[in-house]
């Protein structure tokens, strides 16, 4: 460290303060860096769904509508829903992470507002959520699938996920705080989201089910958001069926978000 | 770094009975502080004296439970944001992220402070460059060293020039040249006029580089003041010998505590003892009656005590981790 005595140790004038969308932004680009330097995840993003969508497209697609083309019909929306709800795991785990290394401890020591290390996390949510909808949409239209409702209803589907995997986010945050290692994080995040997503209409129609799981099935919000998806791709979505399924991401929204924020500046 | 002289008046820091407990664990206890600006100012203690949770508590990211304290004039509580905007912290483990490079983690927290565009990549070219992390620049930091990786976290403290830097434990598991060149930064900080609040284990490196010292233990200021107060604190002087058979350390510790009082040292490197003399002719004495009861010296001093001494003498345990039951 011979070039210690180098004047810029010192700065003697500060930038000016940045704006919160400026911090909000800043941590935007880290988590896009993240991806850039860790490619690999985009396998653990799409492989577990492209397998679902294969496997029971073709062993079980005949049996349960007929034709696999039929079937992946029926499923690539409810897969989509599916991914998006197992991938808003990613951003806890990595809040996990970075307050188990003293990361927050810097970013809370810091002049800036509060909340943009979320901002970052929802940027790599929102980055993580689109990159796999859009492999996954792709890989389906190579084995037959057809988005009828064509390039508008796409969007407006994209749209709606961002939605899902933003409500569905909180839950992560909360267990990214609360909980003292990230794997508890996934584990914890695994068993709670297993059962909803089994239990609804991503691959079978309720109808074949017995009456109490039915019940359930039809009032479980992966089913409405499945449900709205499938309007939105193929066509023929209805404003209740978008609203149905945007009611439990503004539930945990709204109840969610503060907690987070408390914990967060609790810790 | 230009200062008025309305601001070179104001304490750096000061602290009144600053108290945080974790349950029944009073990590910090009733701790009163004054900094002025541009001293090195050290926290010496022993692990779970509390030193962490002390300067956690005024980097803002702690509520304290009771007690009050200002950096550079901002109170704690009242204005957490214009506290942070005057400190940085350099964490007891690295505040780094490990998936991106060195040069972008600075570029970022440039960022994050105001920089924009080249100027931000310009403010982290230099700081590599001073830090001789140029030609890991474009490495992860998951690959760098123990000691590539504590530099990089100070320049990350110092990306904009903080009016206190608080470093927890900045050379912890260094090797002792990774230390000696982190020694070198912190004293050409103070020297630019930096004020530095840093905690250490290591006594040596209190008495190396602070002006002032605070030993803390159980979460309790026990003593302050300069290195020399504090060993003149502990005795008048002190006789260190060394032994040219160390089985002999129980006969020699007893022969010289019969005759001096107190209580013999031995010191961790080897055959040392170490006990408190009050004089150099009762030194002399003990130095005789040692080698007619068959005991060789190969060396002895006379000396001011070692920190490890004023440890000893302040708190009457050896300077090492207290159990959990002790800390109540
Ligand atoms: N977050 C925490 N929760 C509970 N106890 C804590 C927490 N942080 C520190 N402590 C306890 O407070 C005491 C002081 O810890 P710390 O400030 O880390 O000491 P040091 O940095 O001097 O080793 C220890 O007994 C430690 O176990
Ligand atoms: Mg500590």
């Amino acid at each position: 460290m011979n070039k210690i005595e180098h004047s810029a140790l010192i700065l003697s004038s500060r930038p000016e303060r940045p704006s919160a969308l400026s911090n909000a932004l800043t941590f935007g680009w880290r988590a896009a860096l993240k991806f850039k330097h860790v490619p690999e995840q985009f396998f653990d993003l799409v492989m577990t769904p492209i397998m679902f969508t294969l496997l029971f497209t073709f062993v079980f697609g005949g049996a349960l509508a007929g034709s696999t083309g039929v079937y992946i019909q029926y499923l690539l929306p409810g897969i989509l829903v599916q991914t998006v709800v197992f991938n808003s795991l990613y951003s806890g785990m990595g809040l996990n992470t970075d307050l188990g290394k003293g990361l927050f401890d810097r970013f809370r020591s810091l002049p800036i507002w509060s909340m943009s290390p979320f901002a970052g996390l929802i940027v790599g949510d929102f980055l993580r959520h689109l990159i796999a909808g859009v492999i996954i949409l792709g890989i389906g239209m190579i084995f037959g699938y057809r988005p009828e409702a064509g390039f508008i209803g796409v969007v407006g589907a994209f749209l709606l996920l961002l939605a899902i995997g933003f409500g569905m986010g909180w839950i992560f945050l909360v267990l990214g705080l609360v909980m003292r290692t990230p794997n508890t994080v996934m584990t914890m995040g695994f068993t709670g989201i297993m059962p909803l997503v089994f239990a609804s209409n991503i691959m079978v129609e309720p109808e074949t089910m017995p009456g109490w799981l039915r019940a359930f099935v039809e009032v479980n919000p992966i089913s409405l958001m499945t449900t709205a998806m499938r309007g939105l791709l193929g066509g023929g979505a209805t404003f209740t069926s978008v609203s149905l399924a945007l009611l439990a991401p503004i539930i945990l929204t709204a109840t969610l978000a503060p907690l987070t924020l408390w914990l967060y500046r609790r810790r | 770094m230009t200062r008025s002289n309305e601001t070179e008046a104001l304490p750096a820091i000061m602290a009144r009975g600053l108290v945080k407990h974790f349950r029944d664990v009073h990590a910090v206890d009733a701790i009163d502080l004054d900094v002025p600006q541009g001293m090195i100012f050290g926290i010496l203690g022993p692990n779970g004296a509390g030193k962490t949770t002390l300067l956690r508590l005024l980097a803002t990211l702690l509520t304290p439970d009771a007690g009050s304290a200002q950096v550079m004039g901002h109170d704690l509580i009242r204005s957490p944001q214009a506290v942070r905007s005057s400190i940085a912290l350099t964490g007891q483990f690295a505040s780094l992220d490990e998936d991106l490079t060195g040069i972008e983690n600075l570029i970022f927290l440039a960022r994050l402070w105001g920089f924009t565009g080249k100027r931000a990549r310009a403010r982290a070219d230099e700081l590599l460059t001073i830090f001789d992390l140029t030609d890991a620049a474009q490495r992860q930091v998951k690959d760098y060293s123990g000691g590539m990786r504590r530099r990089l976290d100070i320049a990350a403290s110092l990306v904009v020039t903080p009016h206190v830097l608080f470093l927890d434990e900045p050379t912890t598991g260094l090797d002792p040249v990774a230390r000696k060149h982190v020694w070198q930064m912190i004293r050409a900080l103070a020297e630019h006029g930096v004020t530095i609040l840093l905690t250490t284990q290591y006594l040596e490196e209190a008495d190396q580089l602070a002006a002032r010292i605070a030993v803390i233990d159980h979460g309790k200021k026990i003593a302050e003041g300069t290195s020399r107060e504090l060993k003149a604190a502990a005795g008048s002087g002190f006789l260190h010998v060394t032994l040219a058979d160390p089985a002999q350390f129980a006969a020699a510790a007893q022969l010289l505590e019969g005759l001096m009082g107190g209580q013999a040292q031995h010191s961790a490197e080897g055959a040392a003892v170490s006990i408190k003399a009050n004089s150099p002719q009762a030194a002399s004495e003990a130095l005789t009656e040692l080698t007619k009861a068959g005991i060789e010296v190969i060396d002895f001093s006379m000396g001011a005590p070692s920190l490890d001494e004023v440890f000893f003498a302040l708190t009457g345990n050896a300077a090492e981790a207290p159990s959990m039951e002790t800390a109540q």
